[in-house]
């Protein structure tokens, strides 16, 4: 399975994503410059988190104007796989790959802390490996990761079961507490109607070593591998 | 264009009153004019108003400075660099250092704290190495003055603001209220970044005709003057100073930083510095000194980013994100390819000379000539009047007899966890971004955080410590104490200091009760170094924190690091399971004198810090360090502010995972409210399972340290028989709420 991750100006857990893939988890990975064209073959490219263009305008509205945003926008409309991790979540709905749109926290201050997240589908290559109710434990650090869209959307959404994730107390109960910030219904990951792009708020890519305080990252990321291997099985 | 360039810019006459404003002396206004053998330019004179100003030359602080000790075995990099730097094994090193960027965040919050992450993670990346991890340190005013939510506010997004969107974790740090502050209050930013041993850089300028280099940002009219602002006191006029504050612009410091780094993967360069305080002036004398050769600037080459600048402001001005290189001859072409390819401006601005000078031009003429040496190795020093202040003998009077013990210990104890500067500090640490970069293994809200060095078995302690009560009240034993707490928070975890940095944080250097308190301060660091065995690498010193005449506390804080071989036998504060021991090593004595349930629950900054015997201390951290090394302790924190019941509670609730309790029995036959909450040093709390409780015996009568069993974890309540009995519930909500309570 080949994996690539954009660095955009500004993105900051490129590297995370990167090492995460390789060392942790023993993925073929390779960066990718913003500038450039996409090129190459991939099973999935990841847009990472971090600061794009500092975040000066909108979150994530200058990046997809970026070079390499084109050929994303191709990848994802002949069914490649897209995951975008908090700035790189926040792009794909500036996109218009995600529906949607993330603003400022209702606390109005950054947030750093570790979440749990239940599962709401699995019939996505994102999560197919995980179980539909089932409590992942995330980190999550944003300023601007509180969901929203408008009841049109929403509905669609519902329709199509494109809410992938959703943040949860310890046991797994849709809360305001549990909710870091403010996302309408606690909304955490959601995918488009053709279930290959997805983002997220949290980073599981901080989350794949025990040694970092848990590994429930890993299963995203091999949900995703197992799916991959499972085309390229049917496609052999 | 027929106007000649010389009146494009305003050159005054240089008079008393403009010497007298830009900070210099008659005496040393005397010694520019002896030296040069003629008048100062008006451009000159900015020159050596910041280059001879307390926050570049030290002037004050160096000849105490010379008394730390800063060789070690490991040591790659003393102080006098951008950063010091020490060796960790494997052809790896780690640079480190704190700076202090007090001033301006109390002008201007937000961003006198962000450009303080600016220019400390600058400082570390100049050097070669990638930061990997923040820590800070920080002194509000008391919680109730009005402009302490404020200024906590916006120092800790500007902390936020900066280090998350540069992709740096805040990995942990300290923060303090005390009225001392009210109108000074401390931001120490502290920066470690990791080196390949082979691929060190500094700041030196060498080889006469290779070009000097600008990259980065443009240059503005920001900042102008920030150095000599930071070498002054505070009054009421000088509020209207905002314009002096930097602006910080973390997007082009996080592009700044790539394009560095992939620079620094070449062999293009010969030296490399950070544009800091005095900016462009500072960093190009400072490397011409340090390679004993002279530097060529043509100030109309500079990047701009507006008209009309005159050389004066160009060569003061504190813009951020701005470094100066020296390359290899012939690379220059090579170079601005990588700065290109990251949106930076890359311009050949000068060259080094062989002729020792400072040498300025603007539009073909020359604006300034002085001679490197006596910027740099020739600036003023003073050895300045110190004196014990008046009324030490009578902060240090304490008769305990007159402090009534609380008839409820249960209702004092309560209390005292909800000061705000015992009670938790999550509302602030979760502000910061903790675990980017995927190395961190303990977070903030421990002893001291650790993180993974990739690529080997090792980890990384962190932390800082500064406790200025102990220093008002006795400054060397303060200054003994900040160093070896330091010290135990990494044994607790389980590490061994490598080195520490300092931030020294005092009043006015020219108020001898301050000089006395500094040289008092200088003398216990060092005997606490020295009996510790920890060189002192890097640090920064920034007298003037205070207003009309009255000074804050004296306040070092130190950044220690330390290294643990195997960091998956890293032990945190936190008690694990039910049926664990509770054992304290270390002995309580009567001590409540600088205490901060003196101070909360009395009102009283009295009496005489916790005694200290720097072989015990060593002693209580050696045995620690072998029982983590054996694998036996399943938990272990350090007893300080609050004392023992604090830390117990710490113990209980502090953690990630969901709170334990605890039934402690106490034996010491002392006053209660001593026994709950002396600050006595040299103690730890630690944990294990009772059947490792023969080994750990053995190993504290080998090292002759008191090992007490105490109590034991489990239940649903947090118990000290007879004295404290409190619900679980109930201590977290008080411990959590403390702090967050109050900013809302």
């Amino acid at each position: 399975m080949r994996w690539a991750v954009i660095t955009f100006p500004g993105s900051c857990d490129d590297h995370d994503v990167f090492d995460s893939l390789k060392s942790d988890l023993g993925q073929q990975v390779k960066f990718l410059w913003h500038k450039e064209e996409l090129k190459g073959n991939f099973d999935c490219i990841v847009l990472p988190g971090g600061f794009s263009y500092g975040d000066y305008l909108r979150c994530g509205a200058v990046a997809r104007f970026s070079p390499i945003m084109r050929g994303v926008v191709k990848f994802a409309q002949s069914g490649g796989l897209v995951l975008g991790i908090c700035n790189g979540f926040q792009i794909l709905c500036e996109s218009g790959l995600l529906p949607g749109a993330l603003v400022r926290n209702a606390g109005l201050q950054f947030v750093c802390q570790q979440v749990y997240l239940r599962v709401e589908e699995i019939d996505t290559p994102f999560t197919g490996g995980l179980k539909k109710g089932q409590l992942l434990r995330l980190p999550v650090k944003h300023g601007e990761g509180c969901y929203y869209a408008d009841a049109k959307t929403l509905e669609r959404m519902h329709k199509n079961r494109q809410i992938l994730l959703r943040y949860v107390d310890s046991k797994g109960k849709i809360t305001a507490t549990a909710n870091p910030n403010g996302s309408l219904e606690n909304i955490a990951g959601v995918c488009n109607e053709g279930r290959n792009v997805f983002g997220l708020m949290p980073h599981p890519e901080d989350a794949c070593s025990k040694i970092l305080g848990g590994d429930d990252g890993a299963r995203i990321f091999m949900s995703i591998a197992a799916a991959c291997a499972e085309r390229a099985r049917r496609h052999a | 264009m027929l106007e000649p360039a010389r009146e494009e810019f305003p050159q005054p006459r240089v008079s008393p009153e403009i010497v007298a404003k830009h900070g210099l002396t008659p005496d040393e206004y005397q010694k520019i004019v002896k030296a040069l053998g003629r008048e100062p330019t008006y451009t000159e004179l900015g020159v050596f108003s910041v280059m001879w100003s307390e926050h570049c030359s030290y002037k004050s602080s160096r000849y105490y400075l010379k008394n730390l000790p800063t060789e070690g075995p490991y040591v790659l990099q003393g102080p006098g660099e951008n950063a010091g730097v020490v060796d960790i094994g494997g052809g790896l090193a780690v640079a480190f250092k704190m700076e202090s960027h007090n001033h301006p965040s109390f002008i201007e919050p937000y961003q006198g704290a962000a450009t303080g992450v600016g220019g400390i993670l600058r400082d570390i990346f100049t050097m070669g190495a990638r930061p990997i991890a923040s820590l800070n340190s920080l002194r509000f005013g008391s919680i109730d003055h009005p402009r302490t939510r404020y200024l906590l506010s916006g120092v800790v997004a500007g902390i936020g603001g900066y280090g998350n969107c540069i992709g740096v974790p805040t990995v942990g740090g300290e923060c303090y209220f005390d009225a001392c502050y009210n109108a000074n209050i401390l931001v120490n930013a502290f920066t470690l970044g990791i080196v390949k041993k082979k691929r060190i850089f500094t700041g030196i300028a060498k080889g006469a005709g290779n070009p000097v280099m600008y990259v980065g940002s443009k240059t503005g009219r920001d900042g102008i003057h920030g150095a000599t602002m930071a070498s002054e006191s505070f009054s009421e006029e000088k509020e209207q100073r905002r314009p002096t504050v930097q602006v910080g612009d973390p997007f082009t410091e996080k592009l700044l930083l790539e394009a560095c780094l992939e620079l620094m993967e070449k062999d293009f360069i010969i030296g490399i510095q950070d544009m800091g305080a005095a900016g462009l002036t500072s960093s190009s004398t400072e490397m011409a000194g340090r390679g004993g050769c002279g530097i060529e600037l043509d100030l109309s080459t500079v990047p701009l980013r507006e008209k009309g600048m005159t050389p004066y402001e160009i060569l003061l001005s504190e813009s951020q994100e701005r470094m100066l290189l020296v390359a290899k001859k012939g690379t220059e072409d090579a170079i601005k390819k990588i700065f290109d390819k990251w949106d930076l401006d890359a311009v050949v601005v000068g060259r080094v000379t062989d002729d020792q000078q400072f040498h300025a031009l603007w539009q073909g003429e020359e604006v300034a000539r002085i001679p490197i040496r006596m910027l740099t190795k020739d600036a003023p020093v003073y050895q300045r009047p110190a004196t014990r202040p008046a009324n030490h003998e009578q902060i240090q009077q304490l008769d305990l007899s007159s402090v009534a013990e609380p008839s409820d210990l249960s209702a004092a104890f309560k209390q005292l966890l909800a000061s705000p500067n015992i009670a938790s500090k999550e509302w602030i640490y979760r502000q910061y971004d903790h675990f980017v970069r995927t190395n961190t293994v303990v977070a903030p809200g421990a002893d001291a955080a650790v993180i993974r060095i990739k690529g080997t078995k090792k980890g990384l302690a962190l932390t800082v410590d500064g406790n200025s009560r102990y220093c008002y009240l006795d400054p060397y034993v303060g200054g003994v104490l900040a160093v070896v707490e330091a010290a135990r928070n990494l044994a607790c975890v389980g590490a061994r200091p490598i080195g520490l940095t300092d931030c020294l944080n005092f009043g006015s250097p020219e108020n001898p009760e301050v000089m006395w308190q500094f040289a008092q301060v200088i003398q216990g660091m060092r005997a606490a170094c020295l009996a510790l065995n920890v060189p002192v690498v890097s640090g920064n010193v920034s007298f003037y924190n205070e207003t009309d005449g009255v000074p804050i506390h004296p306040t070092p804080t130190i950044g220690m690091v330390g290294i643990l071989d195997k960091v998956e036998r890293l032990v945190t504060p936190w008690f694990k399971s039910s049926g664990d021991v509770v054992v304290m090593l270390g002995r309580t004595r009567e001590e409540l004198g600088g205490s901060e349930y003196l101070q909360w629950l009395h009102g009283l900054t009295r009496g005489t810090p916790p005694w200290i015997d720097l072989k015990m201390e060593q002693a209580v951290q050696r045995c620690c360090l072998e029982a983590i090394d054996q694998g036996m302790l399943r938990s272990a924190h350090d007893i300080s502010d609050g004392g023992l019941a604090v830390a117990l509670a710490e113990c209980c609730i502090g953690g990630p995972e969901k709170p334990l309790g605890v039934r402690v029995q106490t034996h010491e036959m002392i006053r209660a409210d001593a026994l709950l909450f002396s600050e006595s040093q040299s103690r730890i709390i630690v944990s294990l399972e009772e059947e490792d409780m023969g080994r750990l015996q053995e190993i504290g009568t080998r090292h002759n340290v008191p090992v007490q069993q105490i109590g034991v974890v489990g239940g649903t309540r947090f118990s000290i028989q007879p004295l404290v009995q409190l619900p679980l519930e109930e201590l977290k909500s008080i411990w959590s709420n403390g702090l967050q309570a109050r900013l809302k």
